[in-house]
């Protein structure tokens, strides 16, 4: 396997894995934050217990996004140094602005939360966790500032063969990062959503501490809806948005290859044939793509033969001679069906869910009850496959029309030193997948009572088996 | 001063800012497995630094995102030819972060032993690796007319570099026992102390061999002899005042010189380097310096406003949180970690 193979796949795994605890995070930080301000508000001590009993679980999701964030902002220099020199001027800032103004009021106020308790009045205690929530918020922003650039690059001029920023107002106000921020957002309160919700069904199942997780199951069910919902009215924009500034991610998402006739149906299932360049059978949804693209029911989208004939006379001379500028159609393709297919489920559980509540049959009905749990995974899922159409759709380019990807790997790295790295990365990634699961399983198994003994064991004597 | 000279100084702050308080908790850590008698004492020690490690690792990502958006090619040249370096300072920081959390969790003596394990090797490695690498830096690394470094292992790892290792490694251990010695009491806090007593010598002797060492192996006093000689005196001075406090129980005085005098090294790293970020141990000529490595005069402007705007909110609440937890760690109360 070669290096830019491997620097690839090392970029996919790690980028990845660490979205699995990110949105977590973010949704999750959001959610006690509001249980405690119920507590310091209502002074009722069940928002208390949820505020720990969650906020623990939090707190070891927390650990593990943060160390694995370590590597993204070191992976750009390792791996992709010539993409790190051309665009550095542009894409170093937000990174650098990430870093002193979130990274630094996450740390300090997440000290200040866990450490806390004793020490702070209960509203400098609420203030730390609503700073640590604005903190991650800051984070998701400035991150995906820099990632917009990728995307859809704005407010920089080409000097001495290397991107140089000129323009600091259009970079924060790139239309990309406006349908691209609150998409991640809502994506993230809606897995912390399912997340609460899927552990308190499965408690309400075993009549543990029902009226302790009844309230968090309302309270889930009611943000897992917002979230979803407004994950999709954010995706619907972003779609729109792709189909101006990248339409050759979108055509490939679509799977289309000649341009579509006006109205165009929405491909709902496709076998896709990319040697022939044709699909060898769809089933099609009348009117629905130029909705999709548009919000009317007319207009027709380019499709990929058309996009790779007007991009090679474009960017030809810049990048090579016969480029093929179609990024892999089948994986673009199917995530991003899998991703609007578990928001859609997403969508609908919380609805039922909602319909039950209001019934009163919530916590009796099994069948929705017993569909929660496995459906924790779903934001995980979607989150993962929004990213790998956002990020493999792009491909060839790094920077879209700017550089391609095999010109951004660093020269002087070796394929062995890649590949070592990316062994070291999953090994210690499986261990921290499974520590992780271990923890959380054993704080829900000993529910949100369990706290105050679980950490009695520092106070006896050493020598005192008690605790062991 | 040019934008690209004050950034030069702003990354060296930063560093000297991420080695002033990482520094003692990297020494607590390090120090936890010959310091503590007891699991009891290690759960002191811990939760010493507990409330403020995370923020203090912060200070290096600033660095590395500091030095990524003022002189991009600083970053790529540094990032990528110090490879596997770094991939081992990323593995230690990531057993190290995940173990404050993880170790207190199951109660089993095994369990916390295990990551308190993790918790020492990543305490450990990273000062030594980054002294290794910082060194190395000073001395000149095999950097092509193309800004890329190609080194092999007697370039990471000589006489010079791993000196260099262990004196930052020395350097932290002593300012964590300082910062220990504040920080808890009875019989941790008698032996940190007398520790702590010890440690200055060997941290002298170390240095005073680093001295000798940069003096023969690097250019650091022929293009700065005074400004270098000027720091070295102060070091000097400071770590015998550091000595006298110890000796007098002055331990808030003791720590702050032990903090000076890691704050005095980095600085003796960067004055050396000055105007260059990285030397290359071809040609002068392929030197990378605050000039041809920097970013535009537009995004600097950008950062600095940023910088300048941010930088006093987030030493205000750096303080005001250490001020909250001000008070000795002890047994009696209740331990979170």
């Amino acid at each position: 396997m070669d290096q830019l193979l491997l620097a690839r796949i090392q970029f996919a795994v790690t980028t990845v894995y660490h979205f699995f605890f990110v949105p977590l995070s973010i949704g999750l930080v959001f959610i006690v934050a509001l249980m405690e301000t119920l507590y310091v508000v209502k002074k009722d001590d069940v928002y208390k217990k949820m505020t720990k009993f969650w906020g623990h679980l939090f707190l070891i999701n927390f650990a593990v996004g943060v160390v694995t964030g370590i590597i993204q902002e070191f992976q750009f220099g390792m791996n992709w140094s010539d993409y790190s020199r051309f665009v550095g001027d542009v894409f170093g800032a937000p990174l650098a602005i990430e870093a002193l103004l979130a990274f630094f009021m996450e740390s300090t106020f997440i000290g200040l939360w866990i450490f806390g308790w004793e020490r702070l009045s209960p509203k400098l205690h609420l203030t730390s966790i609503w700073l640590v929530s604005l903190g991650t918020i800051l984070s998701g922003f400035w991150i995906l500032t820099a990632n917009s650039f990728m995307q859809h690059p704005v407010g920089y001029m080409l000097k001495n063969g290397r991107a140089q920023m000129n323009d600091f107002l259009s970079l924060i106000t790139n239309g990309q990062i406006w349908v691209e921020f609150p998409h991640v957002m809502t994506g993230a309160l809606a897995t912390g959503a399912f997340f609460v919700a899927g552990i308190s069904a499965y408690n309400l199942l075993k009549k543990r501490e029902v009226g302790f997780y009844k309230k968090s199951m309302n309270l889930a069910l009611i943000l897992g809806l917002i979230g979803s919902l407004g994950t999709a009215l954010s995706g619907h924009e972003q779609a729109q948005y792709l189909v101006k500034t990248q339409p050759m991610k979108m055509a490939a998402a679509e799977g289309i290859w000649k341009d579509t006739p006006s109205p165009a149906p929405w491909s709902a299932f496709a076998i896709i044939d990319t040697a022939k360049k044709q699909n060898k059978f769809e089933i099609n949804i009348p009117y629905a793509l130029s909705f999709l693209s548009y919000s009317k029911f007319d207009g027709s989208l380019k499709g990929m033969d058309t996009l790779q004939k007007e991009y090679a006379s474009k960017y030809d001379q810049k990048v090579g001679k016969g480029t093929n500028y179609i990024p892999p159609v089948k994986t673009t393709y199917w995530s991003f069906r899998l991703m609007v297919g578990f928001g859609a489920a997403m969508i609908l559980l919380s609805i039922i869910g909602l319909f039950l509540w209001r019934r009163g049959t919530l916590e009796t009905n099994k069948v929705f009850l017993k569909f929660l749990p496995p459906s924790i995974s779903f934001p995980f899922l979607a989150n993962t496959f929004g990213w790998i159409m956002t990020e493999v759709g792009r491909q060839p380019w790094t920077i879209f029309g700017l550089m391609t990807t095999n010109s951004s790997v660093s020269p002087n790295v070796s394929g062995g030193s890649v590949l070592f790295s990316l062994i070291m990365y999953m090994l210690i990634f499986t261990v921290l997948a499974f520590v992780m699961v271990y923890l959380m399983v054993r704080e829900i198994k000993h529910g949100p009572a369990a706290h105050e003994n679980m950490e009695v064991h520092h106070k006896l004597d050493p020598f005192d088996k008690v605790g062991a | 001063m040019q934008l690209n000279e004050l950034w030069f100084v702003l990354i060296g702050v930063v560093f000297i800012g991420f080695f002033f308080l990482e520094g003692f908790d990297f020494g607590v850590g390090m120090s936890m497995r010959f310091l503590a008698r007891s699991q009891q004492e290690r759960s002191i020690m811990v939760n010493a630094i507990g409330p403020v490690w995370d923020a203090n690792e912060v200070w290096l990502l600033t660095g590395g995102g500091a030095i990524f958006a003022a002189f991009p090619d600083w970053y790529a040249t540094m990032f990528s030819g110090y490879y596997i370096p770094l991939l081992a300072v990323l593995l230690c920081l990531i057993a190290r972060g995940v173990s404050f959390e993880f170790r207190s969790k199951v109660p089993t003596e095994r369990w916390t032993n295990i990551w308190d394990w993790a918790l020492f090797f990543g305490s450990l490695l990273p000062p030594f690796l980054l002294g290794v690498l910082f060194t190395s830096m000073l001395k000149g690394m095999p950097i092509h007319k193309d800004m890329n470094m190609t080194a092999g292992f007697s370039d990471f790892i000589n006489v010079y570099s791993l000196w260099g290792g262990l004196t930052v490694t020395l350097l932290c251990l002593l300012h964590g026992l300082n910062f220990l010695t504040l920080k808890t009491e009875g019989d941790l806090r008698k032996r940190s102390s007398a520790l702590a007593k010890k440690m200055v010598l060997a941290v002298l002797g170390s240095l005073v061999v680093f001295v000798v060492l940069s003096w023969s192996m690097t250019d650091i006093f022929k293009v700065r002899l005074l400004p270098e000689l000027v720091i070295v005196v102060l070091i000097v001075a400071v770590y015998t005042l550091a000595y006298t406090f110890i000796t007098k129980k002055r331990e808030g005085l003791a720590f702050t010189m032990s903090g000076l005098g890691l704050a005095l090294t980095v600085s003796a790293i960067f004055v050396g380097l000055f105007p260059r970020v990285m030397i290359s141990s071809i040609n002068k000529a392929f030197d990378l310096t605050v000039y041809n490595a920097s970013s535009g005069a537009y995004s600097l402007k950008v950062m600095t406003i940023v910088a300048v705007t941010i930088l006093p909110f987030v030493l205000g609440y750096t303080i005001w949180s250490y001020y909250i937890f001000r008070k000795r760690v002890t047994d009696k109360e209740h331990l979170t970690y």
